[in-house]
């Protein structure tokens, strides 16, 4: 990593440049404001009781004893959600608070404002719950055929893609069945904010999310207010990845707040928030790939089965993507696949960084070991042979016209001379210096992966991001309700406003409702794409401003005039004005950015449903003792198709850090869920990679192939680290113990079996 | 609730904690009755290091240290490692390796560097590692982290680090 630059200075903070984060000081200084360090003036705190059963008829619900504790403000149930009783990203499905029935353990009950958390507390405990147990429906397997569980049913959504010929058959089939665990986001800032009621009726949030816009939406729907009476200001979000995008304590604060006129904060514990955000679906799929003996790919038959737990949350759009990408970046005539994602008791699943692509990638990339293994072939040859590239179609018929260098990634990452050395200390080996391995048993495995998705929203939604740029004596203010959540669009956003005004100073303006439209959110890879388009966009229309009104004013030929270093430039030298001067009368643009357009798919799955892609591979390499079932992941090795790299570092973080969730994805991140219980709703029991646990990661290439249409070039990459880093860990462990391993995470039991007794 | 007060000494300054719950946990004292919202709460069970302090010589969990036995000690946060609002070394090389992404595990990351490098001005990889491994990241994958720390202990050793 030594060719990434580290330090540059703030002039040359442009595109391209390591530029440093504008909000890195206060965040190193300890004095940045996160949604959990809100403060206010006749602060309450608010709390939430959750549900212990994940099925249950509620038979009494008595508030009375809570009420009457010393301290206690208000305590709210159903009945007192003022506006519409349910909300949803897609589909409003989601009780504000249970009312009859609880559908997964955790659901909200009933809310509670007091004068300290203890009292709070206290208060919840007072709360009287008559619950009547249901049986929970756990097994996704039998949702569609069992009663419904819920007014809307238990099927969120089918997809059948069915692409060329559905007969044919290959003279090599490869079959098999997959599965993959409930990942947690994991994110270390708690769900938390404030809410403050106006005097006007109206109320003032100010929370950490992904999506301000959407947010305002269903809060003003569930509050009865007009949506400007619900404005919604971003706080310091400690990390997102998906768990922010659905609502989890926006509606109680505002209720609790408006109820007792006083400002009231809330933070979830640990514990809380693993039951009061979404989780990354559950997957079980199985494949059958037909390909000739010159191992060219001829079908794949999938069937994908996710389960989406108790509300809808994104579940929809999570099984277009698992569906759409089910084979993998590969060249595929004909194919059949069935996505299907159901309603059970379990916890709530959406979105997550890699949104359905995570899982199939798991499945898609072991079958093509497997063919490979059939075929006696490498696998690294198997994949360049059937690699997508530009002009070729993809399952739904769409025909990549951007650029797609699967080739590129994977024999980059492929021919990549790894750096790292075995180390002999105890602490570099499987199970660490607590359940140390046996050096002599060690067993070494590295195998290589690849994957992809699509960037920004799909299927003919309306995706747009929106931006101000206002240019007064020569300082940049930028406004765009784009969601930070520590990607680094403040960066960006700076480092896209010095490149197009050629000024120093640019500020950022708090993301906030009331002053921006929509940025749409942050997820699906898109902000350095949609946002940094509006800010472009925006920027661009204020310098034509200001070359405008120098050319009025000195009559100097518009195309004569450049913007560089705080001036406004004739090309010959003959004429500069700073932009100082020449902005003394502010200049102020204001815009809304779209990508192209995007549409359904038809009844059979086609159509081009999405805009662009990005593609990545990994290659682990593990260390695993098979006789204690330990396992050590050595070194990731990756190649990522970024389009244009913006801001190296930042981009390194993104894949260093996106690669460190799909290594816990493969070896220990797991929501265990017992009969509709979480089980580890804890950092003690829930696990995820430490310092000790993530091995270095090499970056092999870094494709700068520039995507047409998109903002200088740039693809998202947020999202393809965490796609087919966990399908190369687990294919490496399968190198070293000559195991099926058909399960993400691999578990110790996975490995070491326990033979019945005969 | 009772109406004694005790005395915490924190980054060098004696404050008053009065009205307080006997329950009360170090970190929820310095977050929300003194003024020290630094350190952070992502797990609040010792598990995560996000808390991180300094009392005396030990890095400690400030979520599992009841804030009334802290008293008499030298209690350091996050807030005190910039003196005069000047950036440590440790702070530094931070933001100019890229270790900062959300920013929510940092202030505990910086306290327990800040310590190692006392201890340790040259530590291997490995050492480094080890040291953090209380100190949970999601953002990062810790190699840019890794790369701070390196640059602030080579920069602490007279040395630059390309």
């Amino acid at each position: 990593m030594s060719e990434v630059k580290t330090k540059t200075p703030i002039s040359n903070s442009r595109i391209g440049d390591s530029a440093p984060r504008p909000d890195g000081i206060p965040k190193v200084k300890g004095t940045f404001a996160f949604s959990s360090d809100l403060w206010h003036e006749k602060m309450l705190w608010g709390g939430t009781l959750r549900s212990p059963y994940p099925a249950a008829r509620i038979n009494k619900l008595d508030i009375t004893e809570a009420l009457l504790i010393d301290g206690v403000h208000t305590v709210l149930t159903h009945s007192d959600v003022p506006g519409e009783a349910v909300y949803g990203l897609e589909h409003a499905d989601q009780p504000v608070m249970a009312a009859e029935v609880v559908r997964y353990e955790g659901e909200p009950v009933a809310i509670v404002a007091a004068d300290h958390p203890e009292i709070v507390r206290r208060a919840l405990a007072a709360i009287k719950v008559e619950y009547e147990e249901m049986v929970p429906l756990t097994d996704p397997e039998i949702a569609e055929s069992v009663g419904h569980i819920h007014p809307d049913g238990n099927v969120f959504r089918k997809i059948n893609i069915r692409h060329g010929d559905q007969e044919i058959q290959g003279d090599i089939q490869v079959e098999g069945f997959y599965e993959v665990g409930m990942q947690d986001q994991a994110f270390l800032g708690p769900e938390s904010g404030l809410a403050v009621p106006g005097e006007d009726g109206g109320v003032d949030l100010y929370v950490s999310t992904q999506w301000l816009h959407a947010d305002q939406r269903q809060v003003a729907s569930c509050l009865g207010l007009k949506e400007e009476d619900v404005r919604i200001t971003l706080a310091g979000v400690g990390g997102a990845f998906g768990a922010r995008e659905d609502l989890s304590l926006h509606v109680h604060l505002c209720m609790l707040a408006m109820r007792t006129n006083r400002p009231v904060k809330m933070i979830y514990s640990r514990e809380e928030s693993f039951h009061g955000h979404v989780h990354r679906h559950p997957a079980k799929m199985w494949y059958r790939h037909h390909a000739d003996r010159e191992g060219n790919l001829l079908r794949v038959e999938a069937r994908v089965l996710l389960d989406g737990g108790a509300y809808a949350s994104s579940s929809g759009a999570v099984i277009a993507n698992a569906a759409c990408f089910a084979a993998g970046p590969y060249r595929i005539p004909n194919a059949n696949i069935e996505g299907i994602v159901v309603r059970t008791n379990n916890p709530p699943c959406g979105a997550m960084r890699g949104f359905g692509a995570v899982q199939t990638c798991m499945g898609h990339e072991a079958q093509m070991d497997k063919l490979a293994a059939v075929l006696n072939v490498d696998p690294v040859e198997i994949r360049l042979k059937n690699a997508l590239k530009t002009g070729d179609q993809l399952l739904t018929g769409q025909i990549i016209t951007g650029t797609a260098p699967v080739a590129e990634v994977i024999r980059t990452c492929a021919e990549h001379v790894p750096s790292y050395q075995k180390s002999s200390d105890l602490m570099s080996l499987p199970g660490g210096a607590g359940r140390t391995a046996d050096p002599e048993h060690i067993s070494r495995g590295e195998a290589i992966a690849v994957g992809f998705k699509n960037l920004m929203f799909s299927e003919g939604f309306d995706d747009f991001s929106s931006a101000v740029c206002h240019l007064e004596d020569g300082v940049a203010t930028i406004t765009c309700a784009c969601a930070e959540v520590g990607q680094g669009f403040v960066t960006l956003a700076q480092q896209i406003t010095r490149e197009i005004l050629g000024v120093e100073e640019v500020i950022l303006a708090p993301a906030a409702t009331e002053t921006v439209g929509s940025a749409g959110s942050t997820s699906a890879s898109r902000q350095t794409w949609m946002s940094g388009g509006a800010v472009q966009k925006a920027c661009e229309e204020v310098r034509l401003k200001l070359l405008q009104r120098v050319t009025e004013e000195h009559e100097i030929g518009i195309d004569d005039l450049v913007l560089a270093e705080g001036q406004v430039l004739s090309l010959n030298g003959d004429f500069s004005i700073s932009i100082d001067v020449a902005t003394e009368n502010p200049l102020e643009a204001r815009v809304e950015y779209r990508h192209a357009p995007t549409f359904p798919l038809d009844e059979n799955g086609q159509g081009d449903a999405h805009v662009s892609f990005a593609f990545a591979a990994h290659r682990a390499v593990v260390d695993v003792d098979p006789e204690l079932g330990l396992v050590k992941v050595v070194e990731l090795i990756t190649s990522q198709d970024v389009g244009r790299l913006l801001n190296p570092v930042q981009a390194i973080g993104q894949l260093e850090g996106g690669a460190a969730q799909g290594v816990g994805l493969a070896v220990m991140e797991e929501v265990l869920v017992a009969e509709g219980n979480i089980r580890n709703a804890s950092f003690t029991d829930y696990l995820i990679p430490t310092a000790l646990d993530m091995p270095p990661v090499e970056v092999a290439a870094i494709i700068e192939q520039p995507e047409p249409g998109a903002p200088f070039g740039a693809k998202g990459i947020g999202e393809p680290p965490s796609i087919s880093s966990t399908a190369a860990v687990v294919a490496a462990i399968r190198e070293a113990t000559n195991l099926e391993l058909p399960r993400v995470p691999v578990r110790l039991t996975d490995i070491v079996s326990v033979e019945e007794p005969s | 609730m009772s109406n004694d007060f005790y005395t915490l000494n924190v980054n060098g300054e004696d404050h008053q904690v009065a009205d307080s719950w006997a329950g009360e946990s170090l970190l929820w004292v310095l977050r929300e009755r003194l003024g020290f919202p630094g350190a952070k709460n992502a797990c609040e069970e010792g598990e995560c290091g996000s808390c991180s302090v300094r009392i005396g010589e030990e890095v400690v969990c400030s979520c599992l240290v009841l804030a009334g036995s802290a008293t008499e000690q030298e209690i350091t946060t996050i807030e005190g490692l910039s003196a005069e609002g000047e950036l440590s070394d440790v702070q530094q090389a931070f933001i100019d390796a890229g270790a900062v992404q959300c920013g929510f595990c940092t202030p505990g990351l910086l306290v327990t560097i800040d310590d190692l490098l006392e201890k340790n001005e040259n530590p291997d990889d490995l050492t480094v590692r080890e040291a953090i491994s209380g100190n949970l990241c999601r953002c990062t994958g810790y190699g840019r982290i890794l790369e701070a720390v390196q640059i602030a202990a080579a920069s602490r050793r007279g040395e630059k680090r390309e």
